[in-house]
């Protein structure tokens, strides 16, 4: 649903606070009718009212907190940098809570052990083996593997090397995991 | 995944009370890996020394993970536990998960205060989180494998039709039971959630 046209996310929510703003000016007046006029006929009708006001306001929360469930989910797909074409479809409002919750997980977890802390978005998977075959997708330049010797990351080269480095670049679509 | 927050299990229902090591054991480990491996280059050690490292730190990660997709999905009952801790009673988060915790609802109760709720009506501009995000369902059934063994602990009825009844629990046993019921031998240690 973040990749709902923002313009419909908009519209729409702004057509339910419309709503919501009539039905409770209506109310406004009835109740007073009630208290005045003594137009005690009107309670069912002010009951009904609310009861619309409270499902609008449920549903429009409900609406806009899933949303922020996607998104979150977004920085631990995506990482911490979004492509653009997912940033098209979020709001300002999005994007800043987006930023804070980043910031916020990013807090956590520099606080774990040690001083770099631990980076817990990585290792999404239990580690089958140490080295993997990976095929370059992109042209991406020299690469240091350990011992200090390093391989050129061609596009189509493949090569066969420890996963635990190369995991960066698979989720960064540089390097393709080749399952054989 | 299950429900609620536990500090000394990964998959398990407590909202146990005590603060477990294993989180800090488990880097401290890894930490110790990473030296070996520095001292013993070339050595088919290093390969083995690395594997393991690779394993502990998903496990590490996967175990932090759950933790704070718990934090996330439960976190107005979590922060109104933690506000509501009595005299000797421990957290169930780390100090720094707590501040995670109440920054994320922070954020999220700013967000929708200034994108919907502030803009409607007056007497409707407050949500209240405890009622409307659901909380842990403690009802929900977990595998058990009895550590220490326990007796006559009461099991109450789920329908009407039922009633309560007394179970003994033998040491090495598995069982699959409502968490309520155990609730407080998890926390205790006395049984392992499987």
């Amino acid at each position: 649903m973040v990749y709902e046209n923002k313009k419909q996310k908009e519209d729409g929510l702004r057509q339910v606070l419309e709503e919501m703003k009539a039905l409770y000016e209506q109310n406004q007046s009835d109740v007073n009718e009630v208290k005045s006029g003594g137009r005690s006929d009107l309670i069912p009708t002010i009951k009904f009212r609310h009861c619309s006001l409270l499902r609008n306001r449920r549903c429009a929360v409900a609406y806009l907190y899933d949303r922020l469930l996607r998104i979150r989910a977004l920085r631990w797909e995506y990482g911490s940098v979004l492509p653009n074409a997912l940033r098209f479809h979020m709001s300002a409002e999005e994007m800043e809570w987006f930023n804070h919750y980043k910031k916020s997980l990013a807090t956590y977890m520099r606080s774990l052990g040690g001083d770099e802390g631990l980076d817990i978005t990585q290792d999404m998977k239990p580690p089958k083996s140490l080295y993997i075959e990976v095929r370059c997708l992109k042209d991406y330049g020299e690469f240091e593997v350990d011992d200090g010797t390093s391989v050129l990351l061609k596009k189509n080269s493949q090569h066969f090397l420890p996963r635990w480095k190369c995991e960066q670049l698979v989720r960064q679509g540089v390097l393709e995991h080749v399952l054989s | 995944m299950t429900e609620a927050l536990d500090l000394t299990g990964r998959d398990s229902d407590a909202g146990s009370e005590e603060v477990v090591l294993t989180p800090a054991e488990l880097i401290e480990r890894l930490e110790q890996e990473e030296n070996l491996r520095r001292a013993k280059k070339g050595d088919l050690k290093v390969s083995i020394h690395r594997m393991e490292m690779e394993r502990i730190r998903y496990v590490l990660s996967s175990y932090l993970r759950c933790r704070l997709m718990k934090i996330e999905k439960f976190f107005p009952h979590i922060l109104a536990k933690e506000k509501t801790l009595h005299e000797g009673e421990l957290s169930s988060l780390s100090p720094e998960e707590l501040v995670f915790a109440k920054q994320y609802m922070a954020n999220t109760e700013t967000y929708l205060k200034n994108v919907a709720l502030k803009h409607m009506p007056p007497n409707l501009q407050t949500v209240d989180l405890l009622r409307s995000v659901p909380k842990p369902d403690l009802d929900s059934y977990v595998f058990l494998r009895v550590k220490e063994r326990q007796e006559n602990i009461l099991v109450e009825p789920e329908t009407d039709e039922q009633r309560d009844y007394v179970i003994d629990l033998e040491e090495g046993s598995q069982h699959l039971i409502r968490y309520k019921t155990i609730a407080p031998l998890v926390a205790s240690g006395a049984v392992q959630l499987i």
